[in-house]
């Protein structure tokens, strides 16, 4: 049947009105979706699935339209250091020279170092491990500044690990599936990260803006920064380990005090993500590291040292009058020896070194209760 | 009007293969790449058929096409999923209503029509984040996307040149 000869053949819908329709249908649909985003949580499962499945594909294409760039880039580098060997060569003569100097400084103040440490008995976080990346995609807007790193669950990265380069931190990890992670900039809108200045160690919070060099809100004390001062991470709120280095502080032409970012200073091709969740992954590694010092047993405890007196009964008054209840059958709890605390796993403890329990005598029979 | 004078436009000329492209250099361009040290421009591509299709004839597929490619962006930048989506089914609605006032004028006044469009993105862009994130994006980064964009237009008056006059009832 041909389409003029069907019941809807005379029916003419205005294109104008329908294209309108659609038009908001879309917006709806828009708004819909920016309203239930939530992109910067540490909650892996709000990255969402549709996330998940764009970063794993875009991030081998990205990978392969990224190689020419790279190779004509390794080529220029393989070239200028051909045509400048002699003053790269002399440059690094003198830095060599001045490093010497440094080296003999950096002895001196670490056998210092742990001397002090030896004596207050200092305990110092322990390594973090990390897994090298490259970043295949970057977004510079306004409104994203993210980057793909093409690792992913397969290597252990998690939402909130921190990402540096060689330079300094760059980021966060927000989103990862199974080859590739998405990076949170320092520089992102959403980006919030505790900081402290390392001259005064007042802290502030390193709040992105989408420009290149993001603010230092909520400063507090009297001139707490100056032109220059260095910035590092405060590890405040446990996010981010303590001691990473961010930047450097400039006044801003709108005269707010900004961070030149040090991960700035040369492209971040290569990223170093490290396995941080928080201090409690820290913890963690410390009583790992005790567990593997020996552990004297705890075998001949004189008698008496360290045994807690057995308390004596306390026999409650009843409330109401009536037969007095018998308690004295009962024994308390006997006491033990208190052990050296110190964490011990239950797997690395000596088996022949149980907790010693001393048996305490039965307590003498309470006093009778007036009526 | 006569619907034999009406010759329909092929959807996947004038609305699928622009929309392949435009996320294909979004790509192309989201390659971390410095030149001489300097990092690349970021201009919206997607712009482009945005605000062509709107002034080449009011259509039912073509919000649909702004809505994917906005998705599509999010996805590749890494913005709240609906930002650019929003921002650029903004701008088009606005083109869409001012279509009338826009058709048969000259080459610099429909660039400043252009111009005008990724303004009222760029805007919609800083409001819905501001709203989103609580805080307000660097306004010379917004300034320098929005630059790097309007030089885009040529690219936006081949595909009008090429697709004003296929569909008659529109002209």
């Amino acid at each position: 049947m041909a389409f003029r000869e069907s019941p809807f053949g005379e029916l003419k819908v205005p294109l104008a009105w329908t294209a309108a329709v659609a038009l908001i249908v879309a917006v709806v649909v828009a708004v819909a979706l920016l309203i239930s985003d939530r992109r910067e949580t540490f909650q892996s499962e709000a990255y969402g699935v549709t996330r998940q499945v764009g970063d794993a594909v875009v991030t081998p294409v990205s990978g392969a339209l990224a190689a020419p760039g790279r190779w004509t880039g390794l080529g220029m580098e393989n070239l200028r250091d051909y045509l400048f060997a002699v003053s790269e060569n002399r440059r690094l003569k003198a830095e060599l020279k001045e490093a010497r100097q440094w080296r003999d400084a950096a002895i001196s103040l670490r056998d210092t170092n742990e001397r002090y440490k030896a004596l207050l008995g200092l305990k110092t976080e322990p390594p973090i491990p990390m897994v090298a990346a490259r970043t295949v995609t970057d977004s510079r807007g306004p409104f994203a500044n993210t980057r793909l790193a093409n690792v992913g669950q397969a290597d252990n990265i998690q939402p909130g690990n921190p990402v540096m380069s060689e330079n300094g931190l760059v980021g966060r990890v927000i989103g990862v599936t199974r080859g590739a992670s998405r990076i949170l900039l320092l520089t992102d809108i959403a980006s919030r990260t505790p900081v402290m200045i390392d001259r005064t160690n007042a802290r502030a919070i390193l709040t992105g803006d989408g420009g290149p060099n993001p603010k230092l809100d909520y400063l507090r004390g009297r001139d707490p920064v100056k032109q220059g001062d260095r910035v590092l991470t405060s590890g405040d709120g446990g996010v981010l380990p303590r001691g990473l280095p961010v930047g450097v502080a400039v006044k801003g032409l709108d005269g707010r005090w900004r961070v030149i970012l040090a991960s700035d200073a040369a492209p971040i091709d290569f990223v170093r993500i490290l396995l941080f969740q928080d201090f409690s992954q820290l913890t963690k590694a410390q009583a790992a590291e005790l567990d593997k010092m020996p552990v004297p047993p705890p075998s001949a405890a004189p008698e008496g040292v360290g045994v807690t007196p057995a308390p004596a009964p306390v026999v409650p008054l009843p409330a109401v009058a009536g037969p007095p209840r018998v308690s004295a059958t009962r024994a308390p709890p006997p006491a033990k020896v208190n052990l050296p605390k110190r964490p011990v796993s239950p797997a690395r403890s000596p088996p022949q070194a149980p907790p010693v329990v001393v048996a305490t005598p039965a307590p003498a029979p309470p006093p009778e209760v007036p009526f | 009007m006569s619907l034999s004078a009406a010759r329909p436009l092929n959807p996947w000329r004038w609305l699928g293969f622009p929309l392949v492209q435009c996320l294909g250099w979004t790509l192309v361009f989201g390659i971390p790449l410095r030149v001489f040290t300097l990092q690349l421009p970021e201009p919206v591509f997607c712009m482009v058929p945005a605000f062509a299709w709107a002034v080449i004839r009011p259509s039912i597929l073509a919000p649909f096409g702004v809505l994917l490619m906005g998705l599509t962006l999010d996805i590749l930048w890494g913005s709240p999923i609906g930002l650019w989506a929003l921002s650029l089914l903004t701008a088009y609605g606005v083109v869409l209503l001012c279509r009338n006032w826009m058709v048969g004028q000259s080459r610099p006044m429909m660039w400043a029509w252009f111009a005008a469009a990724c303004g009222v993105a760029s805007l919609a862009g800083f409001l819905f984040t501001r709203m989103d994130a609580s805080a307000s994006p660097s306004l010379i980064a917004v300034f320098w996307q929005f630059l790097a964009t309007i030089l885009l237009y040529p690219f936006a008056n081949r595909l009008i040149e090429r697709f004003e006059d296929a569909d008659v009832r529109f002209r």
